[in-house]
């Protein structure tokens, strides 16, 4: 060891001070971020809408000046026929959204992107053009997640839905959380999706 | 039932047990391990390491299994099914790495204090407790698979949260161990003494064990969902962990090498205003598409890009210092899986994390197998490497601290087993890295997005190509798993000479 005087970049104690505040300004801006970003994200405001929004037509446009397509909420569109409360919405959603983690959707399927790739996304399947006619389209997805061995949809992929004893009252949630989650504004993710009510 | 089918159970059980009692008796007299040459810390820490090797194996079993269908989707169908498979796929590898990092941190904390660790027997329960409710957990995944919609499957069977699937009664138990482990470590550092790694260790273990609590909610608002979802998983593996993982090199550079504490300490100060300067805010990559506002792409992009930067000097640091010191150490298997973890962090977590950070790329490649591609080489180079470092290092301390090198005998296993995991692993992530592509322009920039756009990604030749590759270079990884878990049971089992005496500068 020798006692030459050290330059401040080669000093212990310097670096540790540094390390203790970026660390400490980090988190700080992370924080303040953090309840910003979770008010403008509750459930009833421009990004996230209410539950209840699944009384309505949900579909996408595309803004060219923005590059992105942007969600748009229509005319009352109920789903199984029936105008929902506010609460009654929110059960709905919320036994869905339970339903999809106590059967593990998220191993397979992605959503908001985020999951495994084994299935395809569920951001927007609601909107998907598979499922061919909105008139058909509840019916069909409650069927299908109900039986999904029989009702095999696999795009000649062989990849089958395993049945996962999905009860009906589970299966009308998970579409109501499937319907209330694609009306997220999800800043254009994903790009130049078209939805079911787009001219084919 | 008659007493005499009673008594013939259990003489069968007996006799079983007997028999599974002689098999263990042979194994331990062939594998041959003296525990008197390790001390109470170190006895704790190759518990750890034992069930992280076992859990590794699981691991890959479970991958492989995965693996098998994307090829042949029927495999297991309704019997094991995907989701079951990567659940446990990746469930082993988060908790093997961390039973490797406590593990690591038992190992090093006697020699770093000066002193005999504090709470050895609640530490020793809490590795029983621990194993258990894994054990547990995991028959669980296997056998119940699923629940129904109530909250009660969340918090008996499984929390259907990719990383953090452990249902809520085990959250709270892993949350139990892990302040126990953190008493054990604070506990035993104020009784003997502190170190500029003592007090990094420290601090990120508060925030490792605090960040957990944030993954611990049900919400039914899938933002707010990921948002905190975010929280326990970018600020571990991508914040909290990479600075564990420095403190553990920062000290194994020591002691292999004789690197100084004033260097090593300087570095690790360096790395961890790099890595949370980076890396807290670098969250926001996960922030771009999930409903948050928009200002996360700016934040989220910039500071996520900066975060390779500490990665470099991760390498600098290991490479420079292995020079300096002319390579001359004490153990080389270590030295070697250290060098391979600075450049698998460098390359698994930095380079591929930012091949697809910025949000004009990551728009086409969020949710595709690039993820897949950067993950599998992340984990593997950022903290599988150094736990297997870590094994050779205990293993070579259990065998009385004998000589370990390139000239040792069977000195070809312990290289063929670095040669195999490395080329598999990043075998699997170019045949990954491929098939992302081909999504990203298939099913993203071409057919925007829909199921069928979806499957005609996935039913693409080159996209099926990558998936037999990947299943290949599994399996190269397995053959090297194998290879490496044979040699750790073997290496240094006839090795007279003592290893290199290595004196900290």
């Amino acid at each position: 060891m020798n006692d030459t005087p050290q330059p401040l970049w080669a000093s212990e104690a310097f670096w540790k001070k540094t390390a203790i505040w970026v660390t400490a300004g980090s988190f700080i801006v992370l924080v303040v971020l953090t309840f910003d970003s979770l008010s403008q994200t509750k459930a009833g405001g421009t990004r996230v809408p209410a539950y209840s929004v699944i009384n309505k037509k949900i579909d996408y446009q595309y803004q060219a000046k923005l590059f992105k397509s942007i969600p748009v909420i229509g005319e009352n569109e109920f789903l199984f026929g029936k105008e929902l409360t506010e609460e009654e919405a929110f059960q709905l959603v919320d036994l869905g959204k339970k339903t999809s983690q106590a059967k593990n959707c998220m191993n397979c399927h992605t959503l908001l992107g985020n999951g495994a790739y084994f299935a395809p996304d569920l951001t927007k399947a609601w909107l998907d053009q598979g499922w061919l006619s909105t008139q058909l389209r509840e019916d069909a997805m409650v069927k299908f997640l109900i039986d999904p061995e029989k009702n095999a949809r696999t795009f000649s992929s062989n990849r089958k839905m395993p049945n996962l004893a999905i009860t009906e009252a589970e299966a009308k949630g998970l579409v109501a959380f499937l319907k209330w989650m694609s009306s997220i504004d999800t800043n254009g993710f994903p790009y130049n999706f078209k939805t079911i009510y787009a001219e084919q | 039932m008659s007493t005499n089918g009673l008594e013939g159970v259990m003489q069968s059980g007996n006799h079983a047990c007997a028999k599974i009692r002689a098999r263990w008796t042979e194994f331990s007299q062939w594998v041959n391990l003296d525990s008197n040459n390790l001390s109470d810390g170190q006895k704790l820490a190759v518990k750890y390491f034992t069930v992280a090797v076992i859990l590794f194996f699981a691991q890959i079993v479970f991958g492989m299994l995965a693996a098998t269908q994307f090829i042949y989707p029927s495999f297991l169908y309704e019997i094991l099914d995907f989701n079951v498979n990567r659940m446990v796929h990746i469930n082993a590898m988060v908790i093997w790495m961390l039973y490797g990092f406590i593990g690591c941190v038992y190992w090093l904390l006697e020699d770093e204090s000066k002193t005999e660790i504090v709470g050895l027997k609640l530490g020793n329960i809490a590795f029983w407790v621990l194993t258990g409710a894994v054990t547990l957990v995991v028959l669980v995944y296997l056998l119940v698979q699923i629940g129904p919609g109530k909250t009660s499957s969340l918090w008996l069977i499984n929390e259907g949260r990719e990383y953090i699937e452990a249902p809520r009664w085990a959250d709270i138990g892993i949350v139990v161990v892990m302040l126990i482990f953190f008493y054990n470590v604070v506990a035993t550092f104020s009784k003997g003494q502190w170190s500029g790694i003592a007090g990094v260790l420290t601090l990120d273990l508060v925030a490792l064990a605090g960040l957990y609590v944030a993954g611990m909610f049900y919400m039914t608002n899938i933002t707010h969902d990921q948002y905190w979802w975010w929280w326990v998983i970018h600020l571990w593996v991508e914040a909290t962990w990479e600075v564990l993982v420095g403190v553990i090199m920062a000290w194994s550079l020591m002691k292999l090498l004789g690197v100084k504490r004033k260097i090593v300490q300087t570095w690790l100060y360096i790395e961890v205003a790099l890595m949370f300067g980076s890396g807290i805010l670098g969250l926001g990559h996960h922030y771009f598409w999930i409903g948050t506002p928009e200002y996360w792409l700016t934040i989220g992009g910039f500071f996520s890009a900066l975060e390779p930067i500490p990665l470099v000097a991760m390498v600098v640091h290991a490479v420079y210092d292995s020079g300096s010191h002319a390579f001359k150490n004490g153990n080389h298997p270590a030295l070697a899986w250290i060098i391979a973890h600075a450049f698998g962090n460098f390359f698994g977590a930095g380079v591929w994390g930012f091949m697809h950070t910025l949000p004009q790329i990551n728009l086409y490649t969020h949710g595709t197998q690039w993820s897949a591609s950067h993950g599998h080489l992340a984990f593997f180079g950022a903290y599988a490497t150094i736990n297997i470092a870590f094994f050779y290092l205990a293993i070579q301390h259990w065998r009385g601290n004998v000589w370990m090198s390139g000239q040792s005998e069977n000195a070809w296993r312990w290289k063929w087993a670095l040669g195999l995991l490395n080329v598999g692993v990043v075998g699997m992530t170019i045949a990954l890295l491929i098939a992302g592509y081909e999504q990203s322009f298939i099913e993203r920039a071409v057919e925007g997005s829909t199921w069928a756009g979806y499957f005609s990604a996935q039913n693409h030749p080159s996209f099926q190509s990558a998936m037999i590759w990947r299943w290949f270079f599994g399996l190269v990884t397995f053959a090297g798993l194998i290879l490496l878990i044979w040699d750790l049971l073997t290496i240094g089992k006839t090795e007279t000479r003592k290893a290199q005496e290595i004196i900290s500068e």
